[in-house]
């Protein structure tokens, strides 16, 4: 029984959540090998070796892997997936573009989202927005997973040392093309692995607010900003900052959320925060009722107030 | 060209869920059923791309009970011409879903199928790309905009840490994320014209599909209970607690 977890990198670094999805895979039992493909990688395939717990990296390079297109990532998968149990995909954009892509190749189901690893077939995950836990169990032979990094603790990053083996890239399938990418700029900490996030909603009135507000008590706390779904829609914050359900997961160890009345899906993205404070004009919104600290006030003149406390 | 959309019958998003208290599931008897949000963006999507003059039929479908008549209705009152329903009560999972599309994929031969990227029940995020793997077509996941240029379509995508544009030869697999449009209301003129519109329906067997679950569910369970909070009373108060109890500053 080996485990494949498919790396996430940007050909320099392993991102973090391939950290959380080790730790996840090691729970499934036996070894755990790590796939990095890309382009020009060698440095993200050494760093993969580094990491606590990995045995094999294969490292596969070409031109067709350069943009991580689902059809060409998921074809280099399937060319190496006879030796696997288990291959699992942090679920992040990328892991969720892919995995059910491989898993139907297999003709097996592919288990979204888990949050815990019960036995080598039984895996826990949230469904309906967070508002209950399924227990699934797998009958296939090869279990296809996404794993939500907030889940599982991040394995060590280094004190390692697998061996790393190069592997030839699969052809191009010539059916998709990347055209061009636009990456949202920030200094700051990744929203998702934050250990603080300081959150915004629809209640901040305008982007000129919404920056005027949030920014300096994020920069006080050395936090990530994030945003609910009414923010994003109305245009105050660019679209990867959504916390909830159809955004980000987050767990940070401290979640403040500023004029965020607290919807479902907005729940469903933070209510596994360690410590979450509210702070909001209306005693009646939701978000009180999952909040450790519920501050009763007009954000506009607490949260400057709290970023003048620190 | 034809697009394909299929749409999915699912418990109204505002509903807060309750799981029954044997474990088997969540109660949704009695509860209000609604389109998946994502789906009535896909339906919208293809409505405009029709109104466009890019696209010439577009044909709603959805699997599972009888009931999922109601939203394939729902989808013709926004603008599609016809309807097809997979009726079964087996619970179906995104596999068995994606092997149905297939079915009607070969069938129609669609030049697009635009879904919706997942379903708020499941939350699984799967069926789009499974039927893209089936297909052995390509795809192009969270689309936030759609554009169709002769043989190609280029589709903007939601990633992490912004945007990426896809360039697809057609025929293609999109899925689509909230930004993708604001679906119309429907209005009652069109909800009786939705009415006479063609609506077939089929079993999986007559399209050759098994769709027995794979994944075997054993329990479902309330989350943990997170437990009750304090209101503050004041700013100082509140950084006090951050600091000194809760040391998370």
């Amino acid at each position: 029984m080996t485990s494949l977890v498919i790396a996430e990198h940007d050909n320099a670094l392993i991102k973090g959540a391939t950290l959380n999805t080790v730790t996840a895979a090691k729970a499934c039992g036996g070894e755990v090998h790590v796939l990095v493909a890309g382009e020009g990688a060698a440095a993200a395939a050494a760093a993969a070796a580094q990491i606590v717990g990995v045995s094999k990296v294969i490292h596969a390079d070409g031109t067709s892997l350069k943009d991580g297109l689902a059809e060409n990532v998921a074809a280099q998968i399937l060319s190496i997936a006879g030796s696997y149990s288990h291959i699992l995909f942090p679920s992040t954009a990328a892991g969720k573009n892919i995995a059910p892509r491989v898993a139907a190749k297999l003709d097996v189901a592919q288990i979204s989202d888990i949050t815990k690893v019960d036995s080598a077939d039984t895996f826990e995950r949230p469904i309906y927005a967070g508002n209950a836990i399924a227990t699934v169990q797998s009958a296939d032979a090869v279990k296809v997973i996404t794993v939500r990094t907030t889940g599982f603790d991040a394995a060590a990053a280094t004190g390692g040392s697998a061996a790393v083996e190069t592997t030839v890239a699969v052809a191009d399938s010539g059916k998709s093309a990347l055209v061009g990418r636009e990456v949202t700029k920030s200094d700051r900490p990744e929203l998702t692995a934050a250990k603080i996030i300081v959150s915004g909603g629809r209640a901040l009135g305008s982007a000129e607010k919404f920056s005027e507000v949030i920014t300096p008590l994020a920069d006080k706390l050395g936090a990530a900003i994030g945003a609910s779904r009414a923010a994003v829609d109305a245009g105050y914050a660019p679209n990867d900052l959504q916390v909830g359900q159809t955004g980000k997961i987050v767990a940070p160890q401290l979640y403040i959320a500023a004029g965020i009345s607290g919807a479902i899906q907005h729940l469903a993205g933070m209510k596994d925060s360690k410590v979450i404070v509210a702070i909001n004009k209306d005693p009646e919104a939701p978000i009180f009722s999952v909040a450790d600290y519920g501050l009763e006030a007009d954000l506009f003149t607490a949260v400057p107030e709290i970023a003048g406390a620190l | 060209m034809k697009v394909l959309v299929p749409v999915k019958r699912v418990v109204d998003y505002n509903v807060k869920v309750r799981v029954k208290s044997d474990g088997t599931g969540v109660d949704i008897a009695n509860v209000k059923m609604s389109m998946n949000p994502f789906d009535e963006i896909a339906v919208e999507e293809a409505v405009r791309l029709k109104e466009k003059g890019v696209v010439t039929e577009v044909i709603v479908v959805s699997c599972g009970v009888t009931q999922c008549q109601e939203t394939l209705r729902t989808a013709m009152a926004i603008g599609a011409d016809r309807g097809i329903l997979v009726e079964t009560d087996v619970d179906l999972q995104p596999l068995a879903i994606a092997k149905l599309l297939k079915a009607l994929v070969d069938k129609e031969q669609p030049g697009l199928v635009i879904l919706g990227k997942q379903a708020i029940d499941g939350d699984n995020n799967q069926t789009g790309q499974m039927l893209a793997a089936l297909t052995d077509l390509p795809q192009a996941t969270f689309a936030s905009k759609v554009e169709v240029a002769g043989d190609k379509v280029a589709v903007s995508r939601e990633v992490d840490g912004g945007l990426e544009t896809l360039s697809l030869s057609i025929p293609a697999i999109i899925t689509t994320d909230l930004r993708l449009n604001e679906p119309r209301y429907v209005t009652l003129p069109n909800i009786m014209k939705a009415k006479k519109k063609q609506l077939d329906t089929f079993k999986p067997e007559d399209l050759g599909v098994d769709v027995a679950p794979r994944l075997k569910t054993l329990k479902v369970a309330e989350p943990a209970k997170r437990g009750a909070g304090v209101k503050v009373a004041d700013v100082a108060a509140l950084v006090d607690k951050l600091k000194n109890e809760a040391k998370v500053i």
